[in-house]
């Protein structure tokens, strides 16, 4: 079983990321479960939202506690609780932000984890630049995709269709294509050696 | 057809299956989503010859239900928490008349202290009711149970409360499988009413009944709910035929034909406490569970046939009866005492409020329950450095004020703190 959460703020479609995130593993014939942190939702509120995937039927209700995955779709978040608590060693985290891990002070939490499971996604900058609104979800499912690949970017790239029908749907694939790609070439610097910004 | 969809939205497309000709609808979380998700196929055109009926309470929701049911409508509304509460006269009514409509219930924990979170404190708190009371495990079952919820209400002439945990169930999105209609239509002929008022055919429902005749009545109904537990069976067993998968059902076992300690909870805590249950029979652990799906009528003799082997019972209770402890532990209890060797018996108290049930806690209560066995209701994860340090404080002045608040206020000091250790 795979579990992914994440952290946002209310009005970041951080429910919507964890909804459109199992859609993704359910398009490839997996089981997936997503569920919000259950509250009283306002803008700006920390929010979280969890998804399970596995091959086989999911019975587990608790809340993810040992997360594979943490997405962070707001980088303040790190000031105001551990949204990396109960990471596994060898898990993955992916912060929306434009700026430099050392920039935000998690530079020493990101590097507890393996090379190339901790990285940065100028999430919020794709989606005003594709979407015309700042709601990092889509973009940072590109990255998702091309990092830590238990689901397709053709799948994740449906499930956003799925979500937003019509033109905004298109605007969030590109966000989310925008994201994968700057992940590829990330990667694929650093096997050359090369630096890639977005 | 299989989906990845929010529970709420698998059980409006289940309930608009069932062809609802009236469904009253008033707001309350966790429920909202499911009429929403009628509403939304009402509007659609998707679900004809449905009145959907804004109502101004939930009072008005199940007297507009009444109104309707007794007319001849298929009736459906749903609620949760308070709103159960508010409609409460309403609700012993319908099961008093024998109008067979069919009610979601979204669990929710009630107040004071308010609370939206799951529990089951709603539906414990009405089961007296005279309403057929099933609980959902899952998400799928959720759906299917409305299916056979219609079904069952109409042949007895008896309403039935479908209970699914909020939140848990109704804003999880999972892969359902939603049924086709014809399926549906085989399996839940139109509704056909034992009574309903005609102005071409006058008749009264609902007459004053005085000493001489109240009792009978009472039996009756308790009659309807014995003949309940036959009929659940047989109209689970109709529905795994037609749909090739279980629902409802009075109760359902795992593993525990062999097993020593058998848990017995409703609710969509089953799914994690199965995890556990494989977990534990690796370590070599002789442990069992059974899942009650049906709650009222209460299977009792299905519950000793599927306990009487145990050495030890855990019962699991998301409600918490004030004064005197599980009510399905007491039920059980209940139940047991027919056996001519009953089984040790443990009750505990879980996920009250909202607060999670992990698979850890459910490790070390199900060990404790044989190692360790405790004296009464037993409250998994119970905080009692603040349950001690409250008592304290309230024992040194008489004006000490509300309880909730201060339980938070010291809780926010120690968080507070806890951040700022973490953070140097």
């Amino acid at each position: 079983m795979f579990q992914v959460r994440i952290h946002g703020r209310g009005g970041q479609g951080v429910v919507t990321a964890a909804e459109m995130l199992s859609v993704a593993a359910f398009l490839e014939g997996k089981h997936a479960q997503a569920f919000p942190s259950f509250g009283s939702e306002r803008t700006g509120a920390p929010v979280v939202a969890f998804c399970r995937i596995d091959e086989r039927e999911i019975r587990l209700r608790e809340p993810i506690q040992t997360p594979d995955a943490v997405i962070v779709q707001d980088p303040t978040l790190f000031r105001a609780l551990d949204v990396t608590e109960g990471l596994k060693p060898d898990g993955y985290l992916i912060v929306n932000t434009a700026r430099s891990f050392a920039d935000i002070h998690i530079e020493a939490r990101a590097a507890r984890l393996p090379p190339g499971h901790a990285f940065a996604v100028p999430a919020t900058e794709f989606a005003l630049k594709y979407v015309n609104r700042p709601a990092p979800n889509t973009a940072l499912l590109g990255a998702f995709a091309a990092e830590v690949g238990i689901v397709s970017l053709d799948s994740v790239l449906e499930a956003i269709r799925r979500a937003f029908p019509g033109k905004v749907g298109e605007a969030n694939v590109e966000a989310a294509r925008a994201a994968h790609a700057l992940i590829g070439a990330r990667a694929a610097a650093q096997l050359s050696g090369a630096h890639v910004d977005a | 057809m299989l989906e990845q969809i929010e529970g709420s939205k698998a059980m409006a497309r289940a309930i608009a299956l069932c062809r609802p000709q009236v469904v009253c609808a008033y707001p309350i979380t966790p429920q909202t989503h499911i009429v929403e998700g009628v509403g939304d196929l009402v509007r659609a055109g998707e679900l004809k010859d449905c009145e959907f009926i804004n109502v101004e309470s939930e009072f008005a929701a199940l007297s507009v239900a009444i109104g309707a049911s007794a007319a001849g409508a298929r009736a459906y509304t749903a609620t949760a928490s308070q709103g159960l509460l508010f409609m409460a006269e309403a609700v012993y009514n319908a099961a008093g008349l024998g109008l067979p409509i069919v009610m979601t219930l979204g669990n929710r924990a009630i107040g004071a202290p308010i609370n939206i979170w799951n529990d089951h404190s709603d539906a414990m708190a009405l089961r007296e009711s005279g309403w057929i009371q099933l609980f959902a495990e899952t998400n799928q079952e959720a759906a299917d149970l409305h299916i056979l919820a219609f079904r069952l209400a109409e042949e007895l002439s008896c309403p039935t409360m479908v209970c699914v945990d909020g939140f848990i169930l109704t804003h999880a999105v999972e892969r359902i499988d939603i049924p086709d209609q014809a399926s549906v239509d085989a399996y839940l002929p139109p509704y056909e009413p034992v009574q309903s008022l005609d102005p071409a055919d006058p008749i009264s429902i609902g007459a004053m009944v005085g000493p001489e005749a109240f009792t009978e009545v009472r039996y009756l109904q308790h009659f309807k709910h014995q003949k309940a537990l036959d009929l659940i069976e047989r109209l689970s067993a109709d529905f795994a035929a037609r749909f090739g998968r279980v629902a409802g059902g009075l109760l359902r076992s795992y593993r525990a034909e062999d097993a020593d300690l058998v848990v017995v909870a409703m609710g969509s805590i089953n799914g994690t406490i199965k995890d556990v249950i494989d977990e534990m029979r690796e370590d070599g652990l002789a442990i069992g569970l059974v899942t009650l799906t049906t709650f009222r009528p209460f299977p009792a003799r299905a519950l000793n046939a599927a306990l009487e082997r145990a050495r030890d019972v855990l019962v699991i209770d998301r409600a918490l009866d004030v004064g005197m402890g599980g009510p399905l532990a007491s039920h059980v209890a209940i139940a047991l005492r027919d056996l001519p060797r009953p089984p040790r018996l443990h009750s505990a108290i879980a996920g009250l409020g909202g607060r999670p049930t992990p698979k850890t806690s459910l490790h070390r209560l199900f060990r404790q329950a044989t190692t360790q066995p405790w004296e009464g209701p037993h409250f998994l994860d119970l905080n009692e450095a603040v349950i001690a340090r409250e008592i304290h404080r309230r024992s040194k002045a008489r004006r000490a004020g509300p309880t909730a608040e201060a339980i938070l206020k010291q809780m926010e000091i120690e968080r507070v703190a806890r951040l700022e250790r973490s953070a140097s």
